[in-house]
């Protein structure tokens, strides 16, 4: 009989996420390839979920687990945003996120970036990766496709850049990470969060940066 | 009280014809027969001043306090029945912590206030519990900014940038008008809130008491604490010469 396991595999973001701070707010940024083994399931998934106006995470692992962490996180903070009467903050956010990711990490597959703005401390990261850790970083890239650009991200990412530089700084080094990674590809959709609330875009498959492809 | 005996006091749940809730305002009564509490914010902070009227000369110094600390930025005093305040400032440390452990970091006042609040009103609505004999002021210093709330055991709060609950409310809340509370910092809000307990203290009626002071603000670093012995006993010693002075004054106009 034919291997079929492909069939039964579950569907999961082998991804290449990332988001970094500039000056005003951070920029998210996600592949939008979503398999199930082999097979493209979507490739125009969107990896960038909404929690809150100004608050925003990359999901990547399984898509089953980190919709459904995303989904009660964004009620958990809705409630919790009526109930202060203002605008959750992002390290509140982060904070329930890995709450939920610590507590389930033997069944859950979640690697997340929580980004967003609040008034407090202005732009910020968090990357909670599998097993429910939480750290704070002001660049963060993650998913399968994020091996690849370690050192590009660390040799070109400037504290303080500008929304333009940082777009452009995120948009190729997602394309880097989508060309050599597999599980990575389509197109580039990126979120800019700033006070304002968020500014999204997308960069189809045919347009995205091109490097030495021999 | 003209109600009173017509068997709409006996319980929490029940209107008197006239729209009123006996056992609340009994309750108030029980606040009223404390010891003075007051609380000050400045431009830097908030001072929270209680007297301690102290029952027994055998009693240890330092024993029974009605300044609590609920989170490091956060204080909470009390005038009314202390069993009641402590099982409040229980509750309130749990919300506290709770809030920490669950979003990461501490608790805005505003919340807390809304949560004790709320807990103390649910405590006026059942015929098989009693209302809380207390009235509490929750006071911190969040974002570089004071805050002070007050709740009475019906579970209304206000904000208030001086406040006085307890026996002398009355005369201290007229003291404290005469402040200009928006531009004084910690440092003398101190001395104004010691001079404040020891005036409205009736040496008459209660002998003896301890004054408690604390503060929450930029002298202390953002955190809840009992004021410094040296500072104590500067606001202290200023008090008594507040009133020795004023005494005097009164014999003159004899």
């Amino acid at each position: 009989m034919v291997n079929e396991d492909w069939l039964n595999a579950p569907h999961s973001t082998g991804t290449s996420i990332m988001a970094a701070e500039f000056n005003g707010g951070v920029v998210i940024g996600a592949d939008t390839r979503t398999t199930t083994g082999a097979y493209i399931a979507n490739r125009v998934t969107d990896k960038l979920t909404k929690i809150t106006d100004r608050i925003y995470c990359c999901r990547s692992g399984s898509a089953a687990d980190t919709q459904a962490i995303a989904d009660i996180v964004s009620y958990h903070l809705g409630f919790h945003g009526m109930e202060l009467g203002e605008e959750p903050l992002v390290e509140t956010s982060a904070s329930v996120f890995q709450e939920l990711c610590y507590n389930y990490r033997d069944s859950l597959m979640a690697g997340i970036l929580v980004a967003g703005w609040d008034k407090l401390k202005g732009g910020q990261i968090y990357s909670i990766p599998i097993g429910g850790m939480c750290v704070r970083q002001t660049v963060s890239i993650g998913g399968s496709g994020s091996s690849y650009v370690y050192g590009y991200v660390d040799a070109n990412y400037k504290p303080g850049m500008s929304k333009e530089a940082c777009v452009d700084f995120v948009t190729k080094t997602l394309a880097l990470a989508m060309s050599r990674d597999g599980s990575s590809g389509g197109c580039i959709r990126i979120g800019v969060i700033t006070k304002d609330g968020i500014e999204r875009k997308v960069i189809l498959g045919t347009e995205l940066p091109r490097f030495y492809e021999d | 009280m003209s109600s009173i005996g017509t068997g709409y006091d006996l319980s929490a749940s029940q209107f008197s014809p006239d729209g009123r809730v006996f056992q609340v305002e009994y309750a108030m009564k029980a606040v009223e027969n404390s010891g003075t509490v007051i609380g000050l914010k400045g431009t830097d902070g908030v001072v929270l001043a209680a007297e301690k009227l102290v029952m027994s000369k055998l009693h240890e110094p330092g024993t029974n306090r009605r300044i609590f600390n609920i989170d490091t930025h956060i204080g909470m005093c009390f005038s009314g029945l202390i069993a009641d305040a402590r099982q409040l400032v229980d509750i309130a440390r749990k919300e506290a912590s709770n809030y920490r452990s669950q979003y990461g970091v501490s608790i805005p006042l505003k919340y807390l206030n809304d949560r004790v609040s709320m807990y103390m009103h649910a405590y006026t609505l059942y015929s098989a519990v009693r209302p809380y004999g207390c009235s509490v002021i929750l006071a911190s210093y969040e974002d570089d900014q004071p805050l002070m709330y007050l709740i009475d055991p019906s579970g209304v709060n206000y904000g208030f940038n001086g406040c006085a609950t307890g026996k002398a409310k009355q005369s201290a809340k007229t003291e404290i008008e005469k402040l200009k509370l928006g531009e004084l910092s910690c440092k003398e809000l101190v001395r104004e809130a010691a001079k404040i307990i020891y005036l409205v203290h009736d040496e008459l009626k209660d002998k003896n008491f301890e004054l408690e002071l604390s503060w929450v603000g930029k002298d202390s670093n953002g955190r809840h604490e009992r004021i410094p012995e040296h500072i104590l006993a500067d606001a202290e010693k200023a008090a008594k010469q507040a009133m020795e002075a004023d005494s005097d004054s009164d014999t003159d106009d004899l």
